[in-house]
């Protein structure tokens, strides 16, 4: 009977947020104007309309919120465990109250689809404050017989993928260690960090332990070479977290990075091979495909890739592109016009180097960034789009013959965040999450996360980890 | 997107137990199934989709009774409710089918003279199977003979269990046989819930799609754990793959435990996106369960009204 049953639209509704249309600077417990007096716009990627103008912090503005930071500091770490417990606490459950205007703020200001910002980012933020919070009064039982100590100020930058996530992975922890925060969102995506400066507020925290700036590169540049911060924690691109590391040694500070990735993601001919090719839709169509640990490289072993191959291409196919705010939106916006271009140029070059591409023939909104999920077959070990990070939804497919093939080939990167592996067989993960060369390494799933268990990455994927107890030693001296 | 048929069917490393039939062992993943279900679930049908969904399930129900305490008179009142759902609501399509005993296929099919309502009989010794294959012929030719459209047998569970593969599959052959004699179309209940694990049911249904029934089935309905979104998309698995090996189209029957609207669009959104719309029929797609219509009926009425109506102005037969 019914033929094309398609999907009516389901927007979310936006009536129920609050937003400010000027933003400024959370410093010492108070939102004060940058001291320049300089602002830059934040707009929506699915629709390029401004949404507001947001601080663009100067030297002036950095060194007021190291001082504040520095000035918390005494009093914030001197409160026992249960104490700062309790607020963090506080917060956790403010976001998990305010959980659905977090999602919607998410989704238009960074372009990912409502329902992951709703069922992934905004409820694992406030899982993470949740878990650290729980950490707070019990850090001699984590670290037993050992004498630790907070490490003062930290400086933390994080990037526009998981806006609110990395804030919660980055303050939660430090929090938690008895240290005070000066945070800075990514130019793009500042707006649920303010948000969390004014849930911060609402808890109560103690003026100046949680420091919120905005500004892009240049403020980023101006709190990594400050004198304060005894540490620094970065979370974003490979090439920036380098300059982090000199600035780090020069200034004699503690440094954790997270950075880019290329991940293999591994299917064998004995995989359960449906959930494989979910498990690869999710490893690298997630979020767009800006993800630091997305599954951007496949191999699959060549007994099956024409199955994999096939069964990939229907699933794309009926993947629903557009509308973030829409329910039913699997692939939103591409997070900016710098990246669309970015994405553009690596499709040019893929194409260029003798790949071949398939996309599905989905229709894309005319107004905002917008990319096609895309793979790419026919794709050499030595081609660039199988080597460097395109941070976009654009798979590179190999495919292996042996074990020990697929594991030079995957290592076979200046990268190391993850890998994925599928296969029916316990002995092959275990050989596997051995030779890989990742700090994680998913068996017969991808990109699932939890805050107590570490992520961070090996070689130039940086180091460090974050989540679960190693997150907390990141934040403590021992003595 | 055109599908390919190049799938072999049998890996060699992967022999079973029966040599005699050569059954893939393909290998299904609980973590994958369930997170498959949860983003099917997570989509959000609404308005349009929603009416067109529900008329859609309206008329892919099995109306089914088969209690021992069965009368002529129960039977009926099924029939007229199947071609007259809800008399108050325009435009709504009649169920697909009424399933019985056989002992109540006359009586059946009486009643739903005239109508595109078809009668669907259990057979072969439902809901056990403990029987010999001759015993279960004879039932199916029985049902056959009183004037059955569909006959739903059950498999040898205990002999698939315990490997006897070419057993099952030639039990099915030769019910399917005696059914496209008579242009009846078959279901195969595998009865899921008597197979302990989805590798089990993953196995049942490849081995049921080797005689290409018209559909595989989940349950009897006479067992606590009935139809389930697990095994439906196991089952779905199983039939995309053999459509992709063999391009035959074969239905797909979730039976007992669905009751309520939503989660019955949750079932068809699972069909689009794992088979397509090719499936999207009641030729293809049936859900086996007696209490599902009326909760359609009331969605359907607040749909047009905006307002729940009380659960008394619907009949329950």
């Amino acid at each position: 009977m019914t033929k094309d049953w398609n999907l009516s639209a389901a927007p979310e509704s936006t009536s129920h947020i609050q937003l400010q249309s000027e933003y400024g600077l959370f410093i010492g417990g108070k939102w004060i104007k940058p001291s320049d007096g300089s602002y830059f716009d934040t707009s929506n990627p699915a629709t390029e309309k401004r949404i507001a103008s947001i601080a663009l912090a100067g030297k002036k503005d950095v060194d007021a919120a190291f001082k504040a930071a520095d000035h918390a500091f005494d009093g914030w770490s001197s409160l026992s465990g249960a104490e700062r417990g309790k607020y963090i606490f506080r917060i956790a459950r403010i976001i998990q109250e305010k959980s659905r205007e977090f999602a919607v703020i998410e989704s238009m200001d960074g372009g990912k689809p409502i329902r992951e910002s709703r069922d992934i980012d905004i409820p694992l933020a406030a899982a993470h404050f949740f878990y650290y919070a729980g950490w707070a009064d019990k850090l001699d039982y984590v670290f037993p017989g050992r004498k630790m100590r907070p490490l003062g100020v930290a400086a933390q930058i994080i990037p526009w993928n998981f806006p609110l996530l990395m804030a919660a992975w980055k303050i939660a922890p430090a929090l938690a260690c008895g240290n005070t925060v000066v945070l800075k969102p990514a130019e793009t995506t500042s707006l649920t960090a303010l948000k969390l400066a004014e849930v911060i507020d609402e808890a109560g925290l103690p003026p100046g332990v949680v420091n919120i700036i905005t500004g892009d590169g240049a403020t980023g540049a101006l709190m990594t070479a400050h004198p304060t911060p005894k540490k620094l924690a970065f979370t974003g691109s490979t090439e920036v977290g380098k300059q982090i590391y000199k600035a780090a040694i020069q200034g004699g500070k503690k440094v954790t990075l997270e950075l880019g990735g290329k991940a293999a993601n591994i299917i064998f001919d004995d995989a359960p091979i449906d959930a494989a090719v979910e498990g690869i839709i999710n490893g690298i169509y997630f979020n767009q495909g800006h993800v630091c640990c997305a599954g951007s490289r496949l191999f699959v072993q060549e007994t099956v890739y024409d199955e994999v191959l096939a069964k990939l291409k229907r699933r794309m196919d009926s993947l629903i592109v557009g509308d973030p705010m829409d329910k039913n939106t699997d692939i939103g916006a591409i997070n900016s016009k710098a990246q669309l271009k970015t994405i553009e140029r690596y499709l040019k070059l893929g194409s260029e180097e003798g790949a071949e591409i398939y996309q599905p023939a989905c229709n894309l909104p005319e107004k905002g960034y917008w990319c096609k999920p895309t793979l790419f077959t026919n794709v050499a070990q030595s081609n660039r789009i199988a080597q460097e990070e395109i941070f976009g939804p654009v798979l590179a497919i190999q495919t292996f013959r042996t074990i020990e093939e697929v594991i030079e080939k995957a290592n076979n990167t200046p990268y190391g965040l993850s890998a994925g592996v599928w296969t029916d067989k316990g002995s092959k993960i275990f050989q596997l999450t051995k030779e890989l060369k990742a700090g994680v390494v998913w068996a017969n799933t991808y990109n699932k996360f939890d805050p107590t268990s570490p992520f961070g990455g090996f070689k130039e994927s940086g180091f460090g980890r974050e989540g679960g107890i190693h997150g907390l030693e990141a934040y403590l001296s021992f003595d | 997107m055109a599908r390919l048929f190049c799938f072999p069917l049998v890996l060699p490393a992967m022999a079973v137990k029966d040599k005699s039939v050569e059954l893939a062992s393909v290998p299904v993943d609980l973590m994958g199934v369930n997170d498959r279900i949860a983003r099917i679930k997570a989509r959000s049908i609404k308005s349009e989709a929603k009416v067109a969904g529900l008329h859609m399930a309206l008329s892919m129900i099995d109306l089914t009774t088969l209690e021992g305490s069965d009368t002529a008179q129960k039977v009926r009142q099924l029939c007229y409710k199947a071609i007259h759902p809800h008399d108050e609501l325009e435009g709504i399509p009649t169920v697909a089918a009424v399933c019985v005993y056989p002992t109540m296929i006359r009586t059946a099919k009486e009643a739903l003279k005239g109508s595109a309502v078809r009668v669907a009989s259990v057979a072969t010794y439902f809901p056990s199977g403990q029987s010999t294959l001759e015993q279960k012929l004879e039932e199916t030719r029985f049902a056959i003979t009183e004037g059955a459209d569909e006959v739903d047998m059950v498999i040898s569970r205990g002999r698939f269990l315990a490997g006897e593969y070419a057993y099952v599959l030639d039990e099915i052959k030769a019910v399917n046989a005696l059914c496209k004699e008579h242009s009846v179309d078959l279901k195969v209940i595998l009865e899921t819930g008597e197979l302990g694990s989805l590798d089990e049911v993953r196995k049942a249904a490849d081995l049921a799609l080797l005689a290409d029934p018209t559909f595989i089935k989940t349950s009897t309905g006479k067992i606590a754990q009935a139809a389930n979104m697990q095994v439906t998309l196991v089952m779905l698995e199983a039939i995309s793959d053999h459509y992709d090996r063999t391009g035959i189209r074969v239905g797909m029957k979730p039976a007992g435990g669905i009751s309520d609207a939503k989660t019955a669009l949750h079932y068809l959104m699972m069909v689009k996106e794992v088979l397509g719309e090719d499936w999207l029929t009641h030729k293809r797609f049936r859900f086996g369960a007696s209490r599902l219509a009326n909760d359609i009926l009331m969605q359907l009425r607040k749909q047009q009204t905006g307002l729940y109506q009380s659960p008394h102005y619907f009949s329950k037969d």
